[in-house]
């Protein structure tokens, strides 16, 4: 055991713990001062007040917003997850050439620099005549969720038994009988899992939509607007608050679904491994 | 009749079919993959490609004239203004992969070595943050670091200082501290999955054979878990030259990048080919400068042995 350590194991705890604080900090002062009664976040807290959530429904600007990110957050989890599905079976399932290659570039967009990638897809959508609209940022964020979709469906794809397929197909199933039946249900929770991550993507996401977007606007664009006002900053607060809630719902959620996932494929080909 | 006819040569039959399977196994893996490929190829390469051929055509007002031309890049490369853009990404996205694998490398290491049976809550505890809205995180830094800002009230309160410091706001220092913030996630999870990798009766051996603990971990654990860190740099270093959002939030002045000046050339100056020029230089550039990280880190780690 003393191997292992080259600093005591103490030291190294603080920091982990410091390193969480450092982490955490920005992402808890939001609800601090939204429930603040001064309408400027500084310390000290002067009092306890909802009164900023409760002016959030009585802005039509911020519901159309809301409806709209939840419009392309839908959309845009169900285009990428079909076709993270079909990749990461792909990946997973079948050897040929050129799969490594085409796999990097379906990832690429994870590593490539945000603004690029909307200012390219910006260029070719009004060189084909595409007007901007709510249809434009939904394909821009399929495009960007789909290597999260794929690395979720791969981990839940990846120890998958075959064998309990083709004896499923032995056994005189058809192939779409064996699909619906042997392999949908093992990786339900990896694809109700990838769902969730490209929609929590798609809620959050700004730079892609804000150049995409035509008038229309998603909620970090409804936000982005309300910055340049400093007097309305407790509301973006406010809103902030409520999605970071939202976002942390849906990535626990996701995660607890993602590892059962992993957890079911991996005993199953276990037995049998 | 049918009932014997299915029963009789039931092995053959499966055998042939696998052999099928087998043959065709490159075309089906191919045939899955195409929709998802071909939908990268169009709204991933076809527009790399468009922005390219922009970078070497010239814009009169609203149409393109699409004759071969450097002009745009040699604006880029020159102009005091791009350059000096440019020179400030490369220097924050430098600096900002540096702290963020410095900073990450510990903790992927206690996550690894002292995780224990907690490592995946570790993980999630680690990436929560990071699946926030990063609009918000930025805000948040700016709610932090503003004159009337958290910082400056705490420190004001705990009678630190006497009066809001006007340092810790609008420069290329808060862009950094930001961009670090938002991207350890990103460093942590290839450094965590090398130091994984890691074959922990190496590090006893050296153990066993007089190396002291500092000594292991610089010979063994550290050249061993190189290849999270090399994937580590590039992963941060090229979407941070990129950034929009912190610049204009927190950056100030001091602050803009190059990416502020990209998004220009698409709205309020419509230069097209300009801006896909500065965004063509931009991606090569922080490429090399990321294999030449990777260079260095392959180095070190043979000098390490």
């Amino acid at each position: 055991m003393r191997a292992r350590r080259f600093l005591p194991g103490g030291w190294l705890s603080l920091y982990a713990f410091l390193y969480i604080v450092f982490l955490y900090l920005p992402v808890v002062f939001l609800p601090i001062f939204s429930i603040n009664t001064a309408p400027t976040p500084k310390f000290p807290l002067t009092g306890y007040t909802l009164k900023w959530y409760e002016d959030l429904p009585n802005t039509p600007a911020l519901l159309d917003a809301a409806w709209n990110s939840l419009i392309v957050g839908v959309s845009a989890s169900v285009l990428a997850t079909v076709l993270g599905i079909l990749a990461a079976r792909s990946i997973t399932r079948y050897r040929y050439p050129g799969r490594r290659t085409i796999n990097g570039l379906i990832m690429a967009p994870l590593v490539l620099p945000e603004v690029i990638v909307a200012i390219s897809m910006l260029l070719v959508m009004l060189q084909l005549g595409l007007s901007l609209s709510l249809f434009t940022v939904v394909l821009g964020h399929v495009l960007i969720c789909i290597p999260y979709s794929m690395t979720v469906l791969t981990s839940g794809f990846e120890g998958f038994d075959r064998s309990l397929e083709e004896a499923s197909a032995d056994l005189g199933e058809s192939a779409f009988g064996t699909f619906r039946r042997v392999t949908l249900p093992m990786v339900a929770p990896a694809i109700i899992s990838s769902l969730l991550v490209c929609f929590t993507i798609s809620l959050d996401e700004f730079i892609i939509a804000f150049f995409l977007t035509g008038t229309e606007a998603t909620l970090p664009i409804y936000i982005w607007g309300q910055l340049r006002f400093a007097s309305k900053l407790p509301g973006v607060l406010a809103l902030g608050t409520l999605l970071l809630i939202a976002s942390f719902l849906l990535m626990t959620v996701a995660e607890i679904l993602r590892r059962r996932a992993a957890r079911r494929t991996q005993n199953e080909g276990g037995l049998y491994a | 009749m049918t009932v014997a006819a299915e029963g009789s040569p039931p092995l053959r039959m499966t055998r042939a079919r696998r052999n099928a399977l087998l043959q065709s196994e490159p075309v089906q893996g191919f045939a899955l993959i195409s929709p998802t490929f071909l939908y990268a190829l169009v709204l991933l390469v076809l527009p790399i490609l468009v922005v390219i051929a922009h970078s070497f055509w010239t814009q009169h007002y609203l149409t393109i004239d699409g004759t071969f031309t450097l002009e745009n890049y040699r604006v880029a490369l020159t102009e005091p203004i791009y350059r000096d853009l440019l020179w400030r990404s490369l220097y924050i996205s430098l600096t900002v992969s540096f702290f963020t694998v410095v900073l990450a490398y510990p903790i992927a290491y206690f996550i690894s070595f002292h995780g224990g049976r907690h490592k995946s809550l570790w993980l999630f505890l680690i990436t929560i943050p990071f699946w926030t809205s990063y609009l918000l995180r930025v805000m948040s830094w700016k709610v932090i670091l503003g004159y009337n800002g958290v910082l400056n009230s705490g420190l004001m309160g705990l009678g630190v200082i006497d009066e809001p410091s006007t340092a810790l706001l609008y420069n290329s220092s808060a862009v950094i501290i930001t961009l670090t913030h938002a991207w350890a996630a990103f460093a942590i999870l290839p450094i965590f999955i090398s130091l994984e990798k890691v074959d922990r009766t190496l590090v006893e051996a050296a153990t066993d054979l007089g190396d002291g603990p500092l000594r292991s971990f610089l010979r063994v654990t550290l050249p061993l878990s190189a290849p999270g860190v090399i994937s580590a740099a590039p992963i941060v270093m090229i979407p941070t030259v990129g950034d929009y959002v912190t610049p204009k939030l927190v950056g100030g002045k001091d602050g803009v990048m190059i990416a502020n000046a990209i998004q220009a050339q698409f709205g309020k100056a419509a230069n097209w080919p300009l801006g896909a020029a500065l965004s063509v230089t931009t991606m090569v550039i922080v490429t090399l400068m990321a294999g030449a990280t990777v260079l260095i880190i392959r180095a070190l780690q043979r000098l390490a042995r």
